[in-house]
C-alpha cells in the first residue's frame, strides 16, 4: 500500500512539474484537438438547437402574452409567473402530479425490486417470465393505454374478471380516486419491466462471498436482504428513483387516452395542464411560464436526489 | 505571445460562440414570411380537412385541379391536408403558433366564434359577391349567421347536416315497441316515447337503448340534439349570462339523468355503445353518418323528437376560412369561391348538405345520398336545416368546454344533485363568459 501510494505521489509530483515547460504542440496534437471537437460537435450542436435553445426561448415566451388566434405577442414582464399564484386550476394539477408521483415512485420500485430478487432466484422459466414483465415497454404507449381504456370501461374485462370472483367493480375512469388509481397502475405495468432489468443487473452484481460470509455468521434472509443487497444495489436504487420521478412529472399519453384530466379535474397533472394552456387555449404565453415551473420542479427534485445521494448510496461518500 | 492555456479556453468558447450563432440562425424566427402574392409565377395552395374519406378527397382535388387549369398564371397546385378530427382544431392552432398557417382551413362550428372575433380569418364576402355567377343570394341567412361579423364574412359554412334519430326497427319490433315513423305522423314522435321505447328494447335485447353519439359524458355540447326540445340552453344568446341552472335546463338534465340512471334507457357513464354497430335501440347523431350503415338490421331515419317546448331542428356546421396571415389571402379567397360556386357546392353536396336554397331539395340530395329515401331526405334533411339552431357556440368555447366538462362529471352518478350540480356549473363558466 506504501509503495503504490508513493509511486502515485511521485507521478503527481512529476505532472506537476512538468506543467511548467510545456513542450510545444506538435502537429499531430493540433490534429487531435481538431478531431476532438470535431468529435463532440455534433452532441454539442443537438444540445444546443434541442435544449438549450428551446429552454431560452420558452423562458422568453413565458414573459409574454401570446395568443395565436389573434396574432398578438406583447411583453408582459412577469405577469404570466403572478397569475400562477392566483391559478386554482394550477395548484390542483401540481396537487394531482404530486399524488402521481407518489404513487408511481412507490408501486413502480417496490414492484420492479420484488420482480427483480424473484426473477433473480436459479429456477427453471425465470427468463420467460423476465420477458413477460419487460415486453410491455417495447409495446407501443398509445395502443398499451388504448388497450388499458377498454378494460377498464364498466362493462370492460377487469370488471367482468371481478364479476367472476363475486365483486361488482367500479367505474374504474369515473371516480376521483380509483381514476388516479388506474392511471397510475397502467403506467407502472407499462414501465415496470425496465426497472425491472436495472435491478436484476445491479443484484447480480451483489458479491457472492459477501452473502456467503453474511450466512456463515448467521444473518437471515432479510437481514442479508437489508444490509448487503439494499446498500450495495443502492447506485441503482438511485438512478431508478430520478428516471421514475422525473418520468412519473412528464406522464401525458396516458392521461390524454384514459381519462382526459377527468373527472372534474382528479387526473390533470401538470403536463396535461400545459397542454391545454397551450393547445386548447391557445395561451402559449401562460403555457410557457407553467413548462418553466415544470423544469424548475424536475430540476430542483433531480439536484436533491444527487445531493443527497451521499447519506444513503453505497460507495458515495 | 499569448499564454497557451487562455488560449486553450478562448477556442472553446470561439467555438461554442459559433455554433451557438448557427443554431439561433437556424432556429431563429423564419419570418412573417414574404407576400408571395406580389412575387411572379403561380403559388401552391394549402387546405387543412378534418376527413380522410378518400372519396371525398377525390372530389376536392378534382375541382381543384379544374381551378388550376383555368388558372395556370395564379395557381399550380391546391394540397389537401388531412388532419384527424380529434386533434384538428390543436394542430390547426399549432400550425399558427409556428408561422405555418394554411391558406385555407376547415373550421368547426364550435370555434366559429373564437375565429372570426379573433381577426384570424380574412373578410371573404367581398371575394364571393363580386365572383362572377356565384349567387351570393342564394346563401341561406341562418347557414351564414354564426361566421358574420359586422357585414363580413369569415367562413363559408359547406356542411350543414342535421341532427335525427337512427332506429333499429328489428330491436324495437322484438320488443313489442311501435314504428317511430308512425308517431311522427301521429305527432306522437316525443323524447319520452322515444325513452321508453329505448327502456324496453334495451330491456329486451340485453344491448343499450339510446345513444347521444359522440357524447361518451365528455362532449357535453353534443345533449343540445335533446336540449331543443326543452328550449334549454347552456348559456344567453349574447354569451354574457349563464343558462345552465334555469327550469329549462334544470328539466333536461334531470331527463337525461332519469333516462340514464332509474329508466335505464340511456348507457350508464364507461359503456360503450356503437348503434351502427347493432349495439343500441336509437341514436342521435348527424345524417352524413348514413354511410356507416350496412343491411345487417332494419333501420330508419326519423326527425329529432318533440320535447315539452316542441320540436327544434338541430345543425352542426363546419365552415372553411381563409387565414390572414397565409401566405395567399387573395388568391386563398379566389380559390374558395370557385371551390364553393354553384355547380361546385352541387358536387360537394355529395358528402355536405350545402347551405344553398337552391340547393336543398330531396331530388339533388338523394344522388349525393343512395341509402335514404327521398322522403326521408325531405323529412329530416330538408326540413331539418331550415330554422335549425346549431350547437352551443363562444368565443371563448375551449375554456367552456372543459370548465363545464369538470362540473358535469358531478352529474354523471346515480345519486347527484342535478339542480345543485348545474347551480356549481354556472358558478364555475361565469367568469368566463364574461371575459
Amino acid at each position: 500500500m506504501v509503495t503504490t501510494t508513493a509511486a502515485v505521489l511521485a507521478g503527481d509530483t512529476a505532472k506537476r512539474r512538468g506543467r511548467g515547460k510545456r513542450p510545444r504542440r506538435s502537429a499531430a496534437t493540433r490534429g487531435d484537438w481538431i478531431v476532438g471537437y470535431t468529435m463532440v460537435a455534433p452532441v454539442v450542436l443537438g444540445s444546443l438547437a434541442f435544449v438549450i435553445v428551446p429552454l431560452v426561448t420558452v423562458f422568453w415566451y413565458s414573459l409574454h402574452d401570446w395568443n395565436v388566434l389573434a396574432n398578438t405577442f406583447t411583453f408582459a414582464g412577469g405577469e404570466n409567473y403572478e397569475r400562477m399564484l392566483s391559478d386554482q386550476g394550477l395548484h390542483d394539477s401540481l396537487l394531482a402530479s404530486l399524488w402521481f408521483s407518489i404513487g408511481l415512485v412507490i408501486l413502480n420500485i417496490a414492484l420492479a425490486l420484488f420482480l427483480a430478487v424473484m426473477l433473480n432466484q436459479k429456477l427453471p422459466g425465470t427468463t420467460t417470465f423476465r420477458t413477460f414483465f419487460f415486453s410491455p415497454v417495447v409495446v407501443s404507449l398509445v395502443a398499451w393505454t388504448i388497450v388499458w381504456s377498454f378494460l377498464l370501461q364498466a362493462d370492460g374485462g377487469i370488471n367482468g374478471f371481478l364479476n367472476l370472483l363475486g365483486i361488482h367493480g367500479p367505474n374504474w375512469l369515473r371516480g376521483d380516486f380509483t381514476a388516479m388509481l388506474a392511471v397510475i397502475v397502467v403506467q407502472v405495468f407499462k414501465n415496470v419491466g425496465m426497472n425491472m432489468i436495472l435491478f436484476l443487473a445491479a443484484l447480480q452484481g451483489v458479491p457472492e462471498e459477501l452473502m456467503e460470509a453474511a450466512r456463515i455468521d448467521g444473518a437471515r434472509a432479510w437481514r442479508r436482504f437489508w444490509s448487503i443487497t439494499v446498500p450495495m444495489i443502492s447506485p441503482t436504487i438511485l438512478l431508478v428513483s430520478i428516471l421514475t420521478i422525473v418520468g412519473s412529472l412528464e406522464v401525458f399519453a396516458q392521461i390524454d387516452v384514459l381519462t382526459q384530466g377527468g373527472p372534474g379535474n382528479s387526473t390533470t397533472v401538470l403536463v396535461y395542464y400545459l397542454y391545454q394552456q397551450a393547445f386548447q387555449f391557445n395561451d402559449f404565453g401562460y403555457a410557457s411560464a407553467v413548462s418553466v415551473l415544470l423544469f424548475i420542479i424536475v430540476l430542483i427534485l433531480t439536484l436533491l436526489q444527487w445531493q443527497t445521494r451521499k447519506r444513503w448510496v453505497f460507495n458515495e461518500n | 505571445m499569448s499564454n497557451p492555456r487562455s488560449r486553450r479556453r478562448r477556442v472553446p468558447l470561439a467555438v461554442s460562440a459559433g455554433i451557438a450563432a448557427t443554431a439561433l440562425a437556424l432556429s431563429g424566427c423564419s419570418g412573417s414570411g414574404t407576400d408571395a402574392e406580389s412575387a411572379d409565377g403561380p403559388v401552391d395552395l394549402r387546405m387543412t380537412v378534418w376527413t380522410a374519406d378518400e372519396a371525398q378527397l377525390a372530389l376536392f382535388q378534382e375541382i381543384a385541379d379544374a381551378y388550376v387549369d383555368e388558372n395556370p398564371d395564379l395557381v399550380s397546385s391546391v394540397k389537401f391536408e388531412p388532419i384527424p378530427f380529434e386533434d384538428y382544431t390543436t394542430t390547426l392552432t399549432t400550425q399558427l403558433a409556428g408561422d405555418n398557417a394554411p391558406d385555407l382551413a376547415w373550421i368547426l362550428e364550435s370555434y366559429a366564434p373564437e375565429f372570426v372575433a379573433s381577426g384570424a380569418l380574412t373578410d371573404i364576402a367581398p371575394t364571393l359577391k363580386d365572383t362572377d355567377g356565384y349567387d351570393y343570394d342564394d346563401l341561406m341567412d341562418s347557414s351564414l349567421e354564426l361566421w358574420q361579423k359586422d357585414d363580413g364574412l369569415y367562413a363559408y359554412p359547406f356542411s350543414n347536416s342535421p341532427f335525427a334519430m337512427f332506429v333499429n326497427t328489428d330491436q324495437l319490433e322484438a320488443a313489442g315497441q311501435p314504428n317511430p315513423a308512425d308517431l311522427v305522423e301521429s305527432g306522437d314522435w316525443t323524447f319520452d316515447a322515444a325513452r321508453d321505447m329505448s327502456a324496453a328494447a334495451a330491456e329486451t335485447s340485453g344491448k343499450e337503448g339510446l345513444v347521444v353519439r359522440d357524447f361518451d359524458f365528455k362532449a357535453w355540447e353534443v345533449l343540445a340534439s335533446v336540449w331543443g326540445g326543452w328550449d334549454a340552453a347552456p348559456w344567453s344568446a349574447d354569451g354574457q349570462t349563464c343558462t345552465f341552472a334555469d327550469p329549462a335546463m334544470t328539466d333536461v338534465m334531470t331527463w337525461i339523468h332519469d333516462a340514464i340512471f332509474e329508466q335505464g334507457a340511456m348507457p350508464k357513464p364507461g359503456t360503450t355503445a356503437d348503434f351502427f354497430a347493432g349495439d343500441a335501440a336509437m341514436t342521435i347523431t348527424q345524417i352524413s353518418r348514413a354511410s356507416s350503415l350496412d343491411d345487417s338490421f332494419g333501420w330508419d331515419l326519423v326527425p329529432l323528437p318533440a320535447g315539452p317546448e316542441g320540436q327544434q331542428n338541430v345543425i352542426g356546421q363546419a365552415g372553411i376560412g381563409v387565414f390572414a396571415n397565409a401566405a395567399h389571402p387573395t388568391i386563398a379567397a379566389d380559390f374558395l369561391a370557385y371551390f364553393t360556386n354553384p355547380e361546385n357546392a352541387e358536387k360537394l353536396a355529395t358528402y355536405f348538405p350545402p347551405p344553398r336554397e337552391s340547393l336543398l331539395n330531396a331530388e339533388t340530395l338523394a344522388e349525393a345520398n343512395p341509402k335514404l329515401s327521398e322522403e326521408q331526405l325531405q323529412n329530416v334533411v330538408v326540413e331539418g336545416i331550415k330554422d335549425a339552431t346549431t350547437k352551443p357556440t363562444h368565443k371563448n368555447f375551449a375554456k367552456l368546454q372543459d370548465a363545464v366538462r369538470q362540473q358535469l362529471d358531478d352529474l354523471w352518478t346515480a345519486d347527484a344533485d342535478v339542480s345543485s350540480v348545474l347551480s356549481d356549473t354556472c358558478s364555475a363558466i361565469e367568469p368566463l363568459l364574461e371575459g
